[in-house]
């Protein structure tokens, strides 16, 4: 075709479309949501970033950096931290793409047992393996001498706390992975003649290939950024988060920890951005038109896959079952009566009970208004007309967390509301910060869950309201919100776990009235009281459960109220 | 065909376009288009997929503005109002009715936010659903609606607040075809009834002449034709709309003089206005306009030809015809069973056709 003269159609000035209320309602909303998003999560990392290059409130530029890559017992964790993370992926990946071969592409029974035997770990915090295996093998342990070098505390502990810590995080990717299959590849593979293993090899490995790389991306950077299980079985075995901690907390060095925050934020962006590369390749292989692969019985397969489902969940749910043993235990190891006064919490730990109650109001916080707002800004996001720029910003920030762990978060929280002349620095110390850090930590997972959920409305709604003139509000509260409610409810049980089990990000951000359950555990660990830090780290359990528990018992009633009209 | 209330020639223009462009990025959708619609006229967007047909509706409705131009409508300069605050009710593809709220509801939903008394709603929503013919659906959800009936909710409510203008986009486009042809009729009745101007995008040309008043064609980005349906059908302005619309012969030529185009070896009469001697052109006709009965030796533009191939369609055949002399290229025309019968056509058989100098359309070669 003949090149067109780039201006000889275009005639008269520019249309530029006015604002109706409702456009300028969602860009003030806009506005003010980049506006959270820079309080939560942009200043305090910039804080972080800033403080890292100062000594004292003065710029230093590099000279933090110099000293820590030249102090060999600083230096040394990085690749302590490299090396159990990648030995726990090396364990966990197989385990779980087995695991998830079974729930998805065998015919063995019992799998919803499984799966949820195999999710337990979710609903704990990171510690409680770790008091487990403290009980087992530790100093005290009666299985001490199965340990290989003699003592549990360091690598081996923490490999082994990490893997099942970690294995149902990648469950859940490969299972998604495993699911998508579809059903054509094989049937036209078996009707070529191509032998089962020669299937497995050609055509479900491939197939997973993506899930594959992400779990193992998950896997990696949960090792590298987790600080509970280091805390309590590493020994003297120093890892970044513990590094972190110590200089901030013993040496009370700010710049050094910084530092320390901004050397553990590199691989969990590049984590993040090999991720999101390797998915990118993923879509041109989707189908639309795939159709679901329904396993036959093959009895030989599907009584393997469930001895090994039978052993990796048992150990599952023996890690589980120590700790709430010996949170009953009168005194390891001499009297193993049972009793509940190591629930008596009052009399390991000064804030008791309280650090229990403070849990569950600033998880049941994070979840109201954590929910709220990531709701309402992807809401914004998806449906503003125009304002790109401001848009592309927030969906930028919205990402951030994805790749900043928890203790870096944290981190920048101090120094940020901290800082002299904030006028902010009044949420200091009270249950707001912990609050805004638990939405700021988990953002990114829920915001793309809420955006998933909107994308599947249909994209004409905005329009048939505004050709009726309804405000966007009143279709945002008639239509959205009912319809989008199954992905409303999962987002706030999200954030209402993942506030109750974490230590990472809150670590430094408590103060004597705002001690949190999971930072009674470290502290009650720390001084010797085991068998009520695993009390505490059953207590999170039961609570995280009954949640999860409450939230499959309201999407079922959900399910049936609006079955009328909900299609499945 | 001619109705007084409706087309040009009537009062006031209704929706009046002028000059309009749409840039994607650096791709052009839609190229400097002018168009005059005018009150209760029923008009077809058509053209293949991706012409702009959909872009163009959308800028008339506000939800993506053009680029640059101006639409204007009931004498409004309407060309930087959002959405909100234009007139008009607009169904789409996927009738994007909210599942979770029943029909009632639905059709309900502009009235509610506009102060209008419970019971004045209830009344209006069951006109409304007596219009469209579901009077008895009101407390179902569209997921227990099949596809005609969604289709209707979506044009009630649509309806419901008594908008100036009525856009489709595609409305029919998801039915099976038996479901389409009944909501043609309905469509058009409603919109007869309400007096009200109404577009309507659709790619399915039989969509359109059956539906239109009028029927603008599109193809990339421009409008080919502007026209009654009879008149895109009789007379298409461009090569480009009577390939589009009905079947076509297109039979190369080569123009003689004025009035005389050589073809197969024949000079045929033709109206050849305002294109060059001596060059290459394009002859159309339709398949049913090729003549065989009542022909003789002075009958104007007579070809020998012979039959290739015939295809039984049920009411007609199609033939296939070679000319016998010359190179001309074949020709396809349309015999009904009658004169396959009276003049006994079997493939090889050698006749005469006519192609009337009438039904003849000449086109510059590209
Ligand atoms: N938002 C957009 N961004 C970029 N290009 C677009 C956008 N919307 C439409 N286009 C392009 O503009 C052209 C016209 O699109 P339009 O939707 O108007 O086509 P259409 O005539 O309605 O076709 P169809 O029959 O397929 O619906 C197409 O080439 C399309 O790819
Ligand atoms: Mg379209």
């Amino acid at each position: 075709m003949a090149e067109i003269p780039a201006n000889d159609y275009l005639i008269g000035p520019r249309v530029k479309s006015a604002m109706s209320r409702d456009d300028i309602i969602m860009r003030a909303g806009v506005v003010l949501f980049i506006g959270f998003l820079a309080v939560a999560v942009a200043l305090p990392l910039w804080s972080l970033l800033s403080k890292s290059f100062e000594n004292r409130g003065e710029f230093v530029g590099l000279a933090n950096y110099i000293r820590y890559f030249s102090t060999p017992a600083l230096f040394a964790s990085v690749w302590n931290s490299f090396y159990v993370a990648v030995i726990t992926t090396a364990i966990v990946l197989p385990l779980a793409f087995v695991y998830a071969y079974a729930l998805t592409r065998s015919d063995m029974r019992w799998k919803g047992l499984f799966q949820a035997l195999a999710l337990i770990p979710i609903l704990a915090p990171s510690l409680l393996p770790a008091i487990s295996l403290i009980y087992l093998f530790g100093n005290q342990g009666f299985l001490k001498t199965w340990i290989p070098g003699g003592t549990i505390y360091g690598p081996i502990g923490i490999t082994i706390a990490q893997v099942f810590y970690c294995f149902p995080h990648a469950l859940m990717i490969l299972v998604t992975a495993l699911s998508m299959a579809d059903s054509r590849l094989y049937e036209a593979a078996d009707a070529l003649g191509a032998s089962k293993r020669r299937i497995f090899f050609t055509v479900t490995l491939p197939g997973a290939k993506y899930g594959l790389f992400s779990a193992a991306f998950v896997i990696f950077t949960l090792v590298i950024t987790d600080f509970g299980i280091a805390k309590v079985i590493g020994g003297r075995f120093n890892v970044l988060a513990t590094d972190i901690y110590k200089q901030v907390i013993g040496q009370q060095n700010f710049e050094m920890g910084a530092v320390v925050g901004m050397v553990l934020l590199v691989p969990a962006v590049l984590a993040f951005f090999a991720d999101r590369i390797v998915q990118r390749r993923q879509v041109a292989l989707l189908s639309a038109r795939a159709v679901p692969l329904i396993p036959k019985p093959e009895p030989k397969r599907d009584w393997a896959l469930f001895a090994f489902c039978t052993v990796v969940g048992g150990l599952i749910f023996g890690i589980l079952a120590v700790a709430a043993w010996g949170s009953l235990i009168s005194f390891w190891p001499y009297n193993l009566s049972l009793t509940l006064k190591n629930y008596e919490f009052n009399n390991f730990d000064t804030n008791g009970w309280g650090a229990y109650g403070n849990s569950v109001q600033m998880a049941a916080w994070t979840a109201v208004i954590g929910t709220s707002i990531i709701f309402v800004g992807a809401y914004l996001l998806e449906k503003t007309r125009g304002f790109a720029l401001g848009r592309g910003l927030a969906q930028f920030i919205a990402m951030l967390p994805l790749a900043v762990p928890g203790l870096v978060i944290g981190l920048g929280y101090i120094f940020f509301f901290n800082a002299r002349g904030n006028p902010l620095g009044f949420l200091y110390a009270t249950i707001g910060i912990l609050v805004l850090n638990s939405i700021a930590h988990f953002y990114t997972v829920s915001h793309l869950t809420a955006t998933t959920a909107l994308k599947q409305l249909d994209t004409e709604f905005e329009a048939v309201s505004a050709s009726l003139k309804v405000p966007l509000l009143r279709t945002f509260w008639k239509v959205t919100v009912p319809v989008c409610l199954p992905a409303i409810l999962d987002i706030s049980i999200y954030m209402f776990v993942n506030a109750m089990t974490t230590v990472s990000a809150v670590i430094f951000l408590y103060s004597t009235d705002t001690k949190l359950a999971s930072v009674a555990v470290v502290n009650m660990e720390e001084s010797g009281f085991t068998a009520a830090a695993a009390a505490m780290a059953m207590m999170i359990v039961f609570t995280s459960a009954g949640v999860k528990i409450a939230h499959v018992l309201l999407t079922r009633g959900l399910d049936k109220r609006t079955q009328a009209w909900r299609r499945r | 065909m001619t109705n007084t209330t409706t087309g040009p020639g009537s009062a006031a223009p209704y929706l009046k376009i002028e000059h309009l462009s749409k840039l994607f990025g650096s791709f052009a959708a839609l190229k400097d288009v002018s168009l005059t619609i005018y009150p209760g006229e029923f008009v077809c967007f058509l053209g293949p997929s991706g012409c702009g047909k959909t872009t163009l509706l959308r800028a008339i409705a506000g939800l993506d503005v053009q680029t640059t131009g101006k639409i204007e409508q009931g004498g409004r300069d309407i060309s930087r109002l959002p959405p909100s605050e234009r007139d008009f009710g607009i169904v789409f593809q996927s009738y994007a009715l909210f599942p979770n709220l029943n029909v009632t509801d639905n059709v309900g939903y502009g009235l509610t936010s506009r102060g209008m008394k419970r019971a004045d709603i209830t009344a209006r929503v069951k006109e409304l659903l007596d219009l469209v013919g579901l009077p008895d659906s009101g407390a179902k959800y569209p997921a227990q609606l099949s596809g005609g009936q969604q289709q209707r909710v979506a044009l009630a409510r649509a309806l419901a607040t008594s908008p100036g203008l009525l856009l489709l986009d595609e409305p029919l486009s998801a039915l099976d075809a038996r479901v389409r042809v009944r909501l043609r009729h309905e469509i058009r009745s409603v919109q007869r009834r309400l007096g009200l101007t109404t577009v309507m995008v659709t790619h399915d040309q039989e969509e359109a002449l059956t539906m239109a008043d009028r029927i603008v064609v599109m193809n990339h980005g421009v409008i080919e034709q502007v026209g009654s349906p009879s008149e895109i059908y009789r007379l298409p302005a461009t090569p480009f709309v009577a390939d589009f619309v009905g079947t076509m012969n297109f039979l190369d030529g080569l123009l003689a003089g004025p009035g005389r185009v050589s073809f197969a070896g024949l000079d045929l009469t033709v109206p050849t206005d305002g294109l060059a001697a001596n060059s290459n052109v394009r002859l159309c006709i339709r398949p049913e306009d090729v003549a065989v009965r009542n022909l003789d030796a002075s009958t104007p533009n007579l070809l020998p030809v012979e039959i290739r191939a015939l295809d039984f369609l049920g009411s007609f055949c199609r033939a296939t015809l070679k000319p016998t002399a010359g190179k001309g290229s074949e020709i396809v025309a349309d015999f009904s069973i009658n004169l396959m019968r009276d003049l006994n056509l079997e493939v090889g058989k050698r006749l005469s056709i006519a192609l009337p100098a009438d039904r003849l359309r000449v086109f510059a070669a590209a």
